[in-house]
């Protein structure tokens, strides 16, 4: 018996009992159509998190004023102070890997222009946010080092500000608006980029320079942050080291010795490195976890051959008979009987694939999920069911190949 | 039987027994049966029901083994083969017909006769074919090469599995009742195939209940109890041809 034979016989065999085939084949259809489409959804919202925290910046580094709040200690007032404006001026000086440095004052309020008006934020920042935010100014242009120098009130807006103070369409460049009744000439219009994957408006914002922020709108003399970029994704931790040291020695912190412990920083730096794979790892729990499910859908699916492949063998019982009486040996009809098991979960494997990433794409469409097909889900999940057809597959074709000719001739 | 001496023996059983343990019970099927059969020879083994013609027949037809006994098939034993040697003795050596015809469902008649050549993989595609139309054509469906088994007759059927048994050119053509589920005319259009190809040479053994079938046989084979109560040559065979001819055609109404 040669295998285009054997090949043959099964071919035969399925498409006579079209319907009981394609049953068999439907739980290896929807395993693997689930198992691609929910890893499809998993990875989507992965790789849109990530894109999305690089978008923010890439090698973003956040200094905070306060202790660790991971711990979930409630900080006072005073902690929030600890950073200065010389803290932001020495790490601009000393600290290496760093390419770009903004401190960060931020206010809430109300903008005015004519009869319309807006609530937004204004962050005090130098030239370099733009770099740390990857912003572009579309309109005009940034505010200059001496309008940082003299505390001008300059502005540059965002798009959603620009709309809906000048919902004409109107230029902005050179206009006058009010920002908590303090005016502000508008000097650019920034590009816009839309919402993130919070739903955050990343365009409801105006950046001025951190002087104006700090004498003119807050009267404070402590900043509220500072955000650097590292020279390289590489070099982020060198470059926290560098600040913490920097920090450390501006506010004048001990260094533990032998019978006392160090003091605490006064202070938390964040890098985006950090802020990612928190992200990460809570999105690969979220694949594992739809890919489990999708799984065990997909050994549903064996079972449901091996249960139909079981019927097939007793409902052809007396096939098998005339088959091993004309001289089909045992190996022969096992060999049928899993080539039948291999064609159906190799052939509902194919559709599961196709209708898998139809799936995918439908619910991008549908539900505006991100997906990521990724080719080795696609030949995970195919090598997954073949090996599930044929291992389900095993045990009927074994009842089968170890029957006695007469007992199955006979068998009614 | 002096002439028997200088033919061919393609069957010689030698004190062949077979027990059957159905609880704690011995049902002696086969009692102790010893016969040779001779190539041409067309046998009918004819006896009561439950007096063993079955079980001898699987016998001999390499389906079952016996308890004891010897069994020798166109010169090699069968007693001590193993399973899958019998498979192939069978696929080259034996035909088998059935009361039931046994074909393949929806499946055309030229696909059910090459099904034995299928596990024969010194037969090529196209001989198969050939080989399959050819014996189709031996047993009057030349016509009928592709319809399906649902969409013919009984008469029709048991041909196809006469050709099917026919197409690995066997030593011996094995038949269980293979008249039993047709009419009195069927049956005896089949017996005509079956003198035919006695008169071709073939050896052929032949179940049946009925014993007029016995008087168109070369021999027959009496059993009784699992064991041989007669064993006669006939010669005097009629023709089941001119039997036929004289069984009134149904008329039309
Ligand atoms: N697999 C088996 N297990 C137990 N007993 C069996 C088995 N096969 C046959 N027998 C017994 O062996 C005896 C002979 O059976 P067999 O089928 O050979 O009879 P037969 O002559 O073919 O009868 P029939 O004319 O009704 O077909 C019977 O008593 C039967 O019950
Ligand atoms: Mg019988």
């Amino acid at each position: 018996m040669n295998t285009t034979n054997l090949f043959k016989i099964a071919l035969k065999a399925i498409s006579a009992n079209k319907l009981r085939s394609f049953l068999t084949a439907l739980g290896i259809i929807i395993g693997v159509a689930s198992v691609i489409a929910m890893l499809a959804i998993g990875q989507g919202s992965k790789r849109s998190i990530r894109k999305q925290i690089s978008e923010m910046g890439s090698n973003m580094i956040m200094i905070h004023p306060g202790a660790d709040m991971r711990g979930g200690v409630r900080q006072d007032a005073d902690e929030m102070q600890t950073l200065k404006l010389e803290d932001y001026e020495s790490i601009r000086d000393e600290a290496r890997y760093l390419s770009a440095i903004s401190p960060s004052v931020n206010s809430s309020g109300q903008f005015i222009y004519g009869n319309n008006n807006t609530p937004s934020t204004i962050y005090g920042v130098n030239e370099d946010y733009l770099t740390i935010r990857q912003l572009k100014v579309e309109d005009g242009e940034f505010f200059s080092e001496q309008d940082i120098r003299t505390a001008a009130k300059v502005c540059v807006l965002g798009k959603t500000v620009v709309d809906n103070l000048f919902p004409d369409g109107g230029d902005p460049i050179g206009k006058v608006v009010r920002f908590n009744s303090i005016p502000f000439r508008v000097v650019g219009v920034l590009k816009s980029k839309g919402y993130n994957s919070m739903g955050m408006d990343q365009d409801d914002l105006a950046l001025v320079p951190y002087t104006t922020v700090m004498k003119r709108i807050l009267a404070v003399t402590y900043l509220q942050g500072i955000n650097c970029s590292a020279v390289t994704e590489d070099a982020t931790d060198q470059a926290i080291e560098d600040i913490t040291a920097i920090l450390r020695k501006n506010h004048n912190l001990k260094e533990g010795t032998e019978t006392t412990e160090a003091e605490v920083n006064d202070f938390t730096i964040r890098s985006q490195e950090e802020l990612a794979t928190m992200m990460n790892s809570t999105m690969d729990l979220l694949t594992i976890l739809l890919g489990s499910v999708a799984g065990i859908s997909l050994v549903v699916g064996g079972i449901g051959i091996m249960n139909i492949m079981y019927v097939s063998v007793s409902e052809r019982t007396k096939e098998i008979g005339l088959r091993m009486s004309v001289g089909a040996r045992g190996i022969d009809i096992l060999s049928q009987f899993l080539i039948e098991a291999a064609i159906l979960s190799i052939a509902g494997g194919l559709i599961g694939v196709f209708l898998g990433i139809g799936a995918a794409y439908a619910i991008k469409m549908a539900a505006h999920m991100p997906i990521f097909i990724q080719w080795w889900s696609i030949i995970m999940s195919f090598g997954v069911c073949t090996f599930i057809g044929i291992f389900f597959g095993w045990y009927p074709a074994k009842k089968a190949a170890n029957m006695d000719p007469i007992e199955a001739l006979r068998y009614e | 039987m002096e002439e028997n001496i200088h033919r061919k023996t393609v069957i010689e059983l030698q004190n062949v027994k077979r027990n059957f343990t159905v609880g704690d019970e011995v049902v002696h099927a086969l009692r102790g049966i010893s016969f040779k059969i001779y190539e041409g020879e067309f046998v009918t083994i004819m006896g009561t029901s439950g007096s063993g013609k079955s079980t001898l027949l699987n016998q001999l037809g390499c389906l079952d083994t016996p308890t004891s006994g010897e069994y020798i098939l166109d010169g090699v034993s069968v007693r001590t083969m193993k399973r899958r040697e019998r498979a192939v003795l069978r696929n080259r050596k034996i035909g088998f017909v059935f009361q039931n015809y046994n074909l393949l469902p929806k499946t055309t008649a030229v696909e059910n006769v090459e099904l034995p050549l299928m596990y024969n993989s010194a037969v090529s595609a196209k001989e198969r074919r050939e080989r399959a139309i050819q014996a189709l054509e031996m047993v009057g469906l030349g016509d009928r090469l592709y319809h399906k088994s649902n969409q013919m007759s009984g008469g029709q059927m048991q041909r196809v599995a006469i050709a099917r048994a026919l197409v690995n050119n066997p030593a011996v053509l094995l038949a269980d009742e293979a008249t039993g589920n047709l009419d009195t005319r069927t049956s005896f259009e089949i017996l005509v195939l079956f003198q035919q190809l006695h008169a071709m040479g073939r050896t052929i053994i032949f179940v049946t209940h009925n014993p007029e079938i016995a008087r168109y046989s070369s021999r027959n084979i009496m059993l009784r109890d699992g064991q041989i109560r007669e064993d006669t040559e006939n010669h005097d065979i009629l023709s089941a041809a001119e039997a036929l001819a004289k069984i009134p055609v149904p008329q039309d109404d």
